[in-house]
């Protein structure tokens, strides 16, 4: 059986859950063969092992992670070349779609971007996307070369399979001009203490309607254990951290449940949102367009409803 | 599957590197009397964001059906390059815009803003290309600029590719640096603060790079009157593929390396429940909801 090389998505050897997802996704394909660039593999292995990776190529030259892009787009496709799998998944990310975007030219590749779900097909993977502000669905097939695929992270639930995660040691050929653009600072966020937020089974978002008062949202949020978003208007007004913008210029998320408060529903802000299984929004505007998207609504001032709420559901949690 | 090697097809014809000596680096330029800096910035026509967007029956996105505009993330990429430009940098401004006729709005719009000229890449057989043909036509008309900057805007609004730019990068030689959300330009050295998942950072790139800015980069200008009258009398180029030098067959939706196989119409949601907060109960019943289904 073919390998299917998963680009693996961690933070010093911490695998997100996009990994999990997309090994998940490989064995529906082929043999998952995770590929594993930085430092940490230490700490990434047994993740790697337990959802499915028969074998781990190890990139561990630390060049690949001082530099943008481009390193990691020469390995991968050189890997590409020495391995044959029969596809790449690769994480929905901003880097994961460029490094993605520059193995296809070098791999004479098509590339499927964004995929929400992937089957195996007579003619290779068959992807399924979600595209127009997710009014329309579209199912595509890589004519070309070895399918590059990214995948949205939530789009399948992660299976653990205990598999060989044998390891390979993989040296790739890094040209100088690979080197030009560098990381010359970077600033780690400060943590939240919230499950990330493309990755969070739940997502509480406020708009311009929490008039800067985000504190109901975060502890309504904490009473369901749930990732914290906001508009555009929130963000703009400097309210919340763009970090944690949704929508069409921010993050785009699909959880379980997303929950939109204070948030009137435009375009942009539903293209960000509008997969999420099921759709809650609290707002005291009955005309607002977020009604005609969700399971459930209840028309009202936040500031009042959700405080209820928070201390209703720590009731019932005991 | 491998790689199977094919001659003729858009890898083959991947564009030279700059950094080959196949580009005048700007000096040159300034010594022959030209702009000390050339910006190439890409715009996209696009169908209105409000719109009702569809698919053509051969499953390619309908341009046609719906009115289109300059794709408003790339308004952005625009005035970074003005802004650029209005910092003193002795530069000149290119637009280019691969799309049918109607596409020479988007041109325009760009010029009304204050870009020097455009390049406008119309042919017929590009209809369909995938993100690999589109990247291939882009990369031979900024090839023929020789253009020091390559701005870009951070997605197009319609098919959200997000991978033309790094596409377009890799085909010239360019390192990029994308995604920037504050952009200094200094001499050759092009510094960008870019807001990631888990930090901020600061990446530094030189000149000859392709840049991509988000909308918070900036804050586009309205076209004033000026400027509308002045974008009437600048030049645009209209190029063929041959004109480029682009074979018909490596573009197009007979060359894409993908292929759309079904588009669907999402069902409607089906109605929700709605409650009104009048007597307080809002609260309870979201919270009875929530529990229902299972994620309290
Ligand atoms: C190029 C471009 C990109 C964009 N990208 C994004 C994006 O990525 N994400 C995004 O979100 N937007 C984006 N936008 C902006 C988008 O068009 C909207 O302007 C924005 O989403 C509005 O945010 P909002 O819903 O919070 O504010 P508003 O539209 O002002 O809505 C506020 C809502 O709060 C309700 N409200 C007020 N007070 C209360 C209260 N006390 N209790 C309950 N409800 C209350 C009001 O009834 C109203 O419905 C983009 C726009 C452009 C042009």
């Amino acid at each position: 059986m073919s390998e299917i090389l998963v680009l693996v998505d961690h933070t010093d050897g911490v695998i997100r859950k996009t990994t999990a997802e997309l090994l998940t996704f490989a064995r529906r394909l082929g043999e998952p063969a995770a590929v594993f660039v930085g430092a940490g593999i230490d700490s990434a292995r047994d993740a790697l092992r337990q959802y499915g990776a028969e074998k781990i190529y190890v990139l561990d030259d630390p060049e690949l992670s001082d530099y943008l892009v481009v390193p990691k787009a020469e390995a991968l496709a050189q890997l590409v070349e020495q391995a044959q799998p029969a596809a790449v998944l690769i994480p929905s990310h901003a880097e994961g779609k460029e490094i993605a975007g520059r193995v296809a030219i070098k791999a004479s590749s098509g590339l499927i971007t964004d995929a929400v779900d992937i089957e195996a097909g007579d003619n290779g993977p068959i992807t399924t996307q979600s595209v127009f502000a997710g009014s329309y669905t579209v199912t595509a097939t890589v004519t070309h070369g070895t399918p590059i695929i990214t995948v949205k992270p939530n789009s399948v639930t992660p299976e653990a399979v205990d598999a060989a995660a044998t390891e390979d040691h993989f040296n790739p050929v890094i040209s100088e001009s690979a080197k030009t653009a560098k990381i010359v600072d970077r600033s780690p966020r400060e943590a939240t203490g919230r499950p990330e937020l493309t990755e969070a089974a739940i997502v509480v978002s406020g708009g311009r309607g929490t008039g800067g008062k985000f504190e109901p949202v975060e502890d309504f949020a904490d009473s369901l254990g749930a990732a914290v978003g906001a508009s555009r208007a929130a963000v703009d007004s400097g309210w919340y951290p763009h970090a944690f913008q949704i929508g069409q210029t921010g993050k785009t998320v699909s959880p379980q449940l997303y929950i939109a408060t204070g948030i009137s529903g435009a375009i942009q802000h539903r293209a960000g949102m509008q997969t999420s299984k099921t759709i809650v929004a609290v707002n005291k505007d009955d005309e607002a367009p977020i009604f005609e998207l969700v399971d459930f609504g209840v028309v009202g001032d936040l500031h009042a409803v959700l405080p209820r709420a928070a201390a209703q559901v720590r009731a019932r949690k005991g | 599957m491998g790689i199977p090697s094919y001659t003729l097809l858009p890898h083959e014809a991947t564009c030279q590197s700059p950094h080959d000596g196949s580009i005048a680096t700007a000096l040159e330029r300034s010594e022959e009397g030209h702009p000390a800096m050339k910006i190439v910035v890409c715009v996209k026509y696009v169908p209105d964001a409000t719109a009702d967007r569809t698919f053509n029956s051969d499953n390619t996105v309908d341009r046609t059906g719906v009115d289109g505009v300059l794709s408003e993330l790339d308004e952005y990429a625009v005035e970074e390059a003005l802004k650029i430009r209005d910092a003193g940098d002795d530069c000149e401004i290119v637009v280019l815009t691969v799309g049918p006729d109607v596409a020479r709005s988007a041109i325009l719009k760009s010029l009304q803003m204050g870009a020097d000229a455009g390049v406008h890449v119309l042919d017929d057989a590009i209809h369909g290309s995938d993100a690999v043909g589109t990247s291939l036509v882009l990369a031979k008309a900024i090839e023929r600029q020789q253009a020091d900057l390559v701005v870009c805007g951070m997605a197009s609004t319609d098919g959200s590719m997000s991978v033309v730019p790094a596409m377009v990068a890799e085909r010239l030689g360019l390192p990029q640096v994308t995604f920037g959300s504050q952009v200094t330009v200094d001499g050759t050295t092009v510094r960008v603060r870019r807001d990631g998942d888990a930090a901020t950072e600061t990446i530094e790139g030189t000149l000859p790079l392709l840049l991509s800015v988000t909308d918070q980069a900036n804050e586009p200008r309205y076209p004033s009157f000026k400027g509308i009258m002045a974008a009437k009398k600048k030049p645009v180029d209209v190029l063929s593929l041959s004109d480029l030098g682009v074979a018909a067959g490596d573009v197009g939706a007979d060359a894409a390396w993908t292929k759309v196989q079904q588009s669907q119409q999402r069902p409607a949601r089906s109605a929700g429940t709605i409650v009104t907060d009048e007597d307080g109960t809002g609260a309870a019943k979201l919270v009875e909801f929530l529990a229902g289904q299972k994620f309290v």
